[in-house]
């Protein structure tokens, strides 16, 4: 059974034990290293099969494929107020872009709990486990297209 | 601020313009503000000279489900340093659904010197004026604040109780879903343990952003608001009315637009809402 990649590991613990500035703070660094997807990936108005279903900030995900076999991931977020959901796509890229497959579908969804705390609660931790959700899809789907060539 | 005095509001004054703030930045009578649901946008920026007033690390009892009591009031004017005489103007994101629970908190202490920021951080934001990181400090003050009164604004389950069937107004603000029983929390929220779904007998159901301009936030006219709860929800300023929703933040909301923009005299907020009325045992329940 795989495990997630460490770097994604590394994030999560960081922020387990973050107190609620901190975790704060660190969510703010990711944010702003937030960039939205290159237009050679996709324009507006971007694809409904991109969506993420049920989040608030408007948000979507793409997965480019790499020579390597790996995944490349790409964000939008339409809401400008979107933070939290900004911060969650810089740690996913940054953590799971040009990882192995296998360990990229290993993440656990319900993370967005341990990085966002119980700040969540109130809002947005559906939407933030949609975004989690997709990009293991994509994973997901990488793989068992190799298992089985069309 | 003319085109907020032409929306025939009861209590216009209540309300002041993104421009009016903008010139009063840096006026010492008055401390901006700022409450949000999602504790991220503060840091991120906010208006220049604007301290935050968080409603779970600042408004709430630490401990028991209940708001500051009048020493802990004391301690955050101190340090947002206010006194009696300043003007507060709050302002927030969806809508300022925050900022107006936040003004009733500040109502529960007498603190009359308010205002709310029509169409808050949306319309600031959206008119392109400055947002900034730095977080002011201001010379703390000593507020000497009366004990906290919950006895106008505020209203309790067992008083509910013993109000239903006498002719009292419900306003139950939720979303058509959770007021059906359908669902039991707000939709795209997560689920936060109730155990019964329906409504306080009686209620009427309006959502509490329907008071808004869902594109710059700004609260819509008191033509419109009349039309929501005088012509098609039958309310009258003479009414007794309680408004809830599930833990009294969108609630809060309604209760400012009916008592401030449509100048009803007795609205109270049942902050208890669904959390409590859904969980109680024995209390009767309509879906």
């Amino acid at each position: 059974m795989a495990q997630p990649p460490k770097a994604f590991q590394q994030v999560i613990d960081d922020f387990a034990f973050a107190d609620r500035q901190e975790r704060i703070e660190m969510l703010i660094e990711y944010a702003d290293r937030f960039q939205e997807v290159p237009e050679r990936i996709a324009t507006r108005p971007f694809p409904e099969e991109h969506h993420v279903q049920k989040c608030e900030s408007d948000a979507y995900v793409w997965a480019e494929d790499l020579p390597d076999g790996t995944l490349k991931f790409h964000f939008a977020v339409e809401n400008p107020q979107g933070l939290s959901a900004k911060a969650w796509a810089v740690i996913l890229d940054e953590t799971l872009s040009g990882q192995p497959l296998e360990e990229v579908a290993a993440v656990p969804c319900d993370s967005v709990f341990t990085v966002f705390g119980k700040e969540v609660s109130m809002g947005k931790g559906m939407g933030l486990m949609g975004i989690a959700d997709m990009v293991t899809a994509f994973a997901r789907q990488r793989l068992a297209a190799r298992k089985s060539p069309a | 601020m003319a085109e907020i005095a032409s929306r025939g509001y009861a209590h216009p004054e209540v309300l002041v313009s993104t421009d009016w703030v903008a010139q009063h930045l840096d006026d010492p009578a008055i401390r901006i503000i700022e409450s949000n649901e999602d504790p991220l946008l503060y840091p991120s920026g906010h208006i220049p000279g604007a301290v935050q007033v968080d409603w779970a690390a600042d408004l709430n009892d630490p401990l028991r489900r209940d708001y500051l009591d009048r020493a802990g009031f004391e301690k955050l004017a101190s340090r947002i340093g206010i006194t009696p005489d300043t003007t507060v103007v709050f302002y927030g994101d969806k809508n300022n659904w925050w900022a107006c629970y936040a003004f009733w908190v500040f109502q529960l202490f007498g603190h009359k010197n308010a205002r709310i920021m029509d169409g808050g951080r949306l319309k600031w934001e959206k008119e392109g004026r400055p947002l900034v990181r730095e977080v002011p400090t201001y010379p703390p003050t000593r507020y000497e604040a009366p004990e906290r009164d919950d006895s106008k604004i505020r209203i309790f389950r067992d008083e509910v109780l013993k109000k239903l069937g006498t002719g009292v107004k419900l306003v139950d603000v939720r979303s058509p879903q959770e007021y059906s029983g359908e669902r039991t929390h707000m939709p795209e929220y997560p689920q936060e343990g109730v155990l019964r779904g329906g409504h306080i007998p009686g209620a009427r159901n309006v959502p509490w952003a329907r008071a808004a301009n869902p594109e710059d936030g700004t609260f819509k006219s008191a033509a419109e608001l009349k039309a929501i709860y005088e012509q098609e929800q039958g309310l009258s300023p003479d009414d007794e009315v309680i408004a809830y929703c599930r833990i009294g933040e969108r609630s809060s909301h309604t209760w400012f637009v009916l008592t401030y923009l449509l100048g009803y005299p007795n609205v109270r907020n049942y902050d208890g809402s669904w959390t409590e009325w859904g969980n109680s045992v024995g209390v009767p329940i309509e879906r």
